[in-house]
């Protein structure tokens, strides 16, 4: 079963839920940190590298010798990651989906594929669990397109039957779609703000769109902010739990304690969403 | 003409709420919201009228069921798992492209033995120009999943320009996406000024250090701001002389204070308020804009 939590507002608390849950599941686990950008999961978790795997892909590189100058390839390419100055193209690998086309349509078999590296994935055990492994994509800085980095995180869990948690990105975007994709269920982690409203029906758009099981929890919660709960409620959107705002859990945070290690009470709030994630297909359609 | 541009790496830091202060501070601006998955600058600053326009980029490729043999060519060509198989009862298979996963590439309808694919132009979101009590906002709605590849953003900024040498503004105030990705190099390519807003915590340390190291690399004129600092002051003060380090212009810190977030669910702005933070934010964009515009002091 894959779960993934993820929000329309990035610094809700995504990677702070993950960590809780990790920690309250009473499963062995599978946690993917695809938030590749800015992967924050190994200062919440107490995580040992068990070593990293390069992430690379396949960009066009031109024999000059075969080329003919014909730009077919340069046509082609959706991406505009050719350009044509001179005789043989120049690519621009920002630019580059990895699609495969020029290779393929260069009448000339000129072109042939060189793996780039764009980021790394790297596995970490949790320390004290032996069930639990971690998967941290981090894009390299400087790489433009994130989704090969989040795909090879996926794919180092293909053919698994252990139980995947996902830590994905901010956003509503291609990033979070990807990330999402195949998805038993989803969280989606709010706050109680104008921004964290508008956001989130973002999010929900998203989901509904690709048609996944999901409900919301609300983070830092106060009095007199109540938007985002009887937003949910008008949608009949599932709320699995409300967590108040809280300075020793926010200044727990900043030095890397999770929630759990601050107020070990909400144990019980935690053991409760995770159970009823894992049967939010059974219950709730999108 | 500037370009001021406020990102983060970390999510959540605060750039949308410096952004609408320092569009306020600022009454001169015009404002781009290019935190085009998540724009949340209109939430406050309320358009009054808006103009809306579709966005269009790349393609999507759809398969024609009438010509289609179901040879499942283009499952093979597809690299990005966006062709999908069904059977249907009598066991046939049916091939049929998944919008959300298709990256227009145009491999499947190139090589598709009877040219059973097409290729049509692909509407991504809406972009707006919207006017406001802070002066004009450039700003986008993103489909949901939509494969943004700056070129939204791209966009965003571009009508930014355009309005602001129209209006004689010679300032544009970009609120930018989260993380250090290809929308994240599109507003940033070319700015004044990247003011990088953090927060005193891990995570908001080592997401710096990221997306410094981007606008580094970019060549850019880097200043950091601390937000709701005195949440760990230690922290605080290690990322100040990290952000001196690394040559930030300057080094400048928020206060935490409920009246931001009160304030924005009226609608408001930080700096509309008599809060203290407020005198924090105006410090910020007085240094900020000082920054901005050291050279004609100087001539």
């Amino acid at each position: 079963m894959r779960i993934a939590v993820a929000s329309g507002k990035g610094g809700t608390g995504k990677t702070s839920m993950v960590a809780a849950l990790t920690v309250v599941a009473q499963t062995p686990l599978h946690v993917l940190d695809c938030d590749v950008e800015a992967p924050n999961s190994h200062l919440l978790l107490p995580l040992i590298s068990q070593g990293t795997e390069d992430v690379r892909v396949p960009m066009p590189e031109f024999d000059p010798d075969l080329c003919g100058g014909c730009g077919q390839c340069v046509q082609f390419c959706a991406s505009h990651a050719l350009v044509q100055l001179g005789r043989v193209p120049l690519l621009l690998p920002e630019l580059c989906h990895s699609c495969g086309g020029c290779v393929r349509l260069c009448p000339h078999q000129a072109i042939r594929e060189m793996p780039h590296h764009v980021g790394v994935v790297e596995t970490l055990a949790f320390s004290g669990r032996s069930d639990v492994t971690v998967f941290q994509g981090r894009l390299d800085v400087g790489v433009a397109m994130v989704s090969p980095v989040i795909r090879a995180v996926k794919h180092q869990v293909d053919g698994s039957d252990r139980t995947v948690l996902i830590d994905s990105p901010p956003g509503t975007a291609c990033a979070t779609a990807t990330t999402l994709n195949g998805a038993d269920a989803v969280l989606l982690v709010a706050e109680e703000s104008r921004f964290g409203l508008h956001d989130l029906t973002l999010a929900v758009a998203l989901v509904r769109q690709m048609h996944l099981p999901f409900a919301v929890l609300i983070n830092r919660t106060a009095t007199g902010r109540r938007k985002v709960r009887h937003w949910c409620r008008r949608q009949n959107i599932p709320v699995l739990a409300e967590i108040p705002e809280d300075k020793a859990v926010a200044q727990g945070y900043a030095r890397g304690r999770m929630i759990l290690d601050v107020l070990p009470e909400m144990w019980p709030v935690f053991a409760g969403v995770w159970q009823k994630l894992l049967h939010l297909p059974e219950t709730v359609m999108a | 003409m500037k370009e001021l541009v406020i990102l983060s790496g970390k999510g959540g830091t605060g750039k949308t709420s410096v952004a609408v202060s320092f569009a306020i501070l600022a009454q001169q601006a015009v404002l781009a919201d290019c935190d085009v998955d998540a724009a949340d600058m209109a939430q406050v600053l309320i358009p009054t009228h808006s103009e809306k326009h579709s966005f269009f980029a790349g393609q999507m490729a759809e398969i024609r069921p009438d010509v289609c043999t179901s040879c499942g060519a283009c499952m093979r060509l597809c690299r990005f798992d966006a062709i999908a198989m069904t059977r249907d009862a009598k066991n046939r298979a049916t091939f049929s492209v998944n919008p959300l996963a298709c990256e227009g590439c145009g491999v499947c309808a190139r090589f598709c033995p009877r040219q059973a694919i097409d290729l049509h132009e692909a509407r991504r979101g809406s972009w707006m120009i919207s006017d406001t009590r802070a002066g004009p906002l450039v700003h986008a709605e993103l489909l949901p999943g939509a494969d943004v590849s700056g070129k939204l953003v791209a966009e965003v900024r571009n009508y930014a320009r355009r309005r602001a040498e129209l209006e004689n503004s010679d300032l544009v105030i970009i609120d930018g996406p989260p993380g250090i990705g290809c929308p994240v190099h599109a507003a940033m390519n070319h700015a004044s000024l990247v003011l990088l807003v953090t927060e005193p915590t891990a995570a908001g340390r080592h997401d710096l250090r990221r997306i410094a190291d981007l606008a580094k690399s970019f060549r850019l004129d880097i200043a950091v701001c601390i937000n709701r600092w005195d949440v760990d002051p230690g922290l605080a003060d290690q990322i100040t002389a990290e952000a001196r380090d690394f040559g930030a212009r300057f080094v400048r810190r928020i206060r935490f204070d409920p009246a931001v977030t009160d304030a924005q669910m009226q609608g408001r702005t930080a700096v509309e308020t008599d809060s203290p933070v407020a005198a924090d934010l105006q410090d910020l964009w007085l240094q900020t804009e000082a920054f901005l515009y050291r050279e004609k002091a100087t001539c």
